[in-house]
């Protein structure tokens, strides 16, 4: 079986700094990846270079075995990856509503439409005509998880969706996402929470300094590893 | 009486002002662009018109419409094969390049037009009139002042009740989340120049029959349309035609008392504006 989507020595930076060296992850058909690590790890850059945000040559990034890496960002949009950016990103100047619709703009059909969404966060549907930024933040982050489901993606980007947030919002999130996968998208999500991660995951991977150090199921890894790989403390 | 009428005829004047404006204003509350070349535009937009009118012996009315999808077709190729570029963090690059861009059109029209004023042959719509009870207004500056109307409540409706004005909003907050929904900026940058361009042709249309015009002429009217853009506020629409009625009346005004202080009344009032109300009349949320 081919992977949905595959990074193969993944390299990505800023300018002259490089922030990945050499990264290889796999996410199968209906799988859930998480990707954990400290604080400037290259979590996010991953996701950036994923998405055509940041440039990377061809072959780094495959989409059922055809090469995607380095195209423009809504030609790879279009293809079905979408992302829950980082600090969700919602348009000031869009309403709850509006931020929706516009995660439908790459014209993708499929489960995800205004309704189907509302129903996974039925707050929404209230607050449908208030301007998206005037919400609470795990209101926010529900926008901008709909927003990206209103694509229709196969392959769904949550960057830090729990960042910020208390809890039990955190958890009521959280709930939504075997409802997204049953839907039929496959799922990455970026976590510094561990216990959260394992939770959810069926394959981990644990990055420190742009590479991955460690990547199991979570039934397979013990607290140890994790712990090592996750601080970058030598195994004794 | 007599104030009535003038202040009718500075509010319609008005209207041609805010035309001059509402491409100005759109493309820069989508990308941020000033646009130095925008009255040149005008200018080339009018000579467009006089060009159609003369080869097909057309009415302008009609030549407008032949001439209003080629300049979409200038506006798009500029913004994609020039504008484009140059778009960035950095605001002086494009204002550069648009500054040049004035220069080169007004030359083009000189070399290929000559220096000698011209005027749209409007016919008899240029001096029919209208009996509104007391006033009398000119049929012209009344189609002037409907049209600005239409052409704002048209904008307004595009911006905030379509796809495509989500799109361009979405891509005015933040151009790489907007690309991530599958938004391609640079088209969406060039669609709104192209459409700036087709309110430049229905200013220029009214232009050319109101005065004559010559090539040089672009510069002044890119102040109206600043002034009136700065003085609604950026990034309203309407705020743009309250802006242009305000210069308009401050030149009629001006000009009934002394017809040499119409210009000057005009920019005095702009300052006024500016110095009691530094964010324009309706300013737009913070930016």
């Amino acid at each position: 079986m081919t992977a949905l989507l595959e990074t193969s020595g993944l390299k990505a930076g800023y300018g002259d700094f490089q922030a990945l060296w050499g990264v290889d992850i796999t996410l199968a058909e209906g799988g859930c990846a998480a990707i954990i690590g400290a604080n400037g790890a290259g979590k996010t850059t991953l996701m950036r270079a994923i998405t055509g945000v940041l440039p990377c040559a061809p072959g780094m990034v495959r989409l059922d075995g055809a090469k995607i890496g380095g195209q423009s960002v809504d030609a790879i949009a279009k293809l079905g990856i979408a992302m829950v950016p980082e600090g969700r990103k919602l348009f000031p100047s869009l309403s709850v509503e509006e931020n929706l619709r516009i995660g439908a703009y790459a014209g993708r059909s499929g489960p995800w439409t205004l309704e189907a969404v509302f129903e996974l966060f039925p707050i929404l549907r209230e607050k449908r005509a208030v301007p998206g930024t005037s919400l609470s933040g795990g209101q926010q982050q529900m926008v901008a998880i709909g927003r990206a489901l209103m694509a229709n993606p196969r392959v769904l980007l949550c960057d830090e969706i729990s960042l910020g947030l208390a809890p039990v919002v955190i958890r009521d999130i959280y709930k939504a996402l075997p409802r997204i996968r049953e839907a039929g998208a496959s799922v990455i999500v970026v976590e510094q929470d561990i216990a959260q991660a394992m939770a959810v995951a069926d394959e981990v991977h644990c990055m420190i300094e742009g590479r991955i150090t460690l990547s199991g199921a979570p039934g397979d890894l013990s607290r140890d590893d994790i712990h090592a790989a996750y601080f970058g403390v030598a195994e004794t | 009486m007599i104030w009535v009428d003038t202040i009718l005829q500075g509010v319609l004047l008005g209207g041609l002002y805010a035309l001059f404006a509402a491409g100005l204003s759109l493309v820069f509350g989508i990308m941020r662009l000033v646009n130095l070349a925008h009255g040149d535009l005008i200018v080339l937009a009018a000579y467009l018109i006089l060009g159609v009118t003369t080869l097909l012996g057309l009415h302008p009315f009609l030549a407008v419409f032949l001439a209003v999808p080629l300049m979409f077709g200038i506006g798009y190729a500029l913004q994609l094969g020039v504008l484009n570029r140059v778009l960035g963090d950095d605001i002086l690059p494009p204002l550069l390049v648009t500054f040049g861009l004035s220069i080169v059109l007004q030359n083009v029209l000189l070399e290929t037009a000559s220096a000698d004023s011209r005027r749209l042959p409007a016919g008899e719509t240029a001096v029919e009139a209208l009996n509104l009870g007391p006033v009398t207004v000119g049929l012209l500056p009344f189609l002037t002042f409907a049209s600005a109307i239409a052409v704002i409540a048209a904008l307004q409706y595009l911006f905030y009740r379509t796809a495509m004005g989500r799109a361009f909003r979405a891509v005015s907050d933040d151009p790489v989340t907007a690309s991530l929904m599958g938004i391609r900026p640079a088209s969406v940058f060039a669609l709104a120049t192209g459409i700036a361009m087709v309110v430049v042709t229905i200013a220029a249309l009214y232009l050319g029959m109101r005065a004559t015009f010559d090539p040089a002429i672009g510069p002044s009217r890119l102040i109206y349309a600043f002034e009136a853009v700065i003085i609604g506020g950026l990034g309203s629409l309407w705020g743009t035609l309250a802006g242009g009625v305000v210069i308009g009346v401050a030149q009629t005004v001006g000009a009934a008392i002394n017809p040499e202080w119409q210009i000057l009344a005009g920019h005095v009032a702009f300052l006024v504006v500016l110095l009691i109300r530094p964010r324009g009349l309706f300013p737009r949320a913070v930016d």
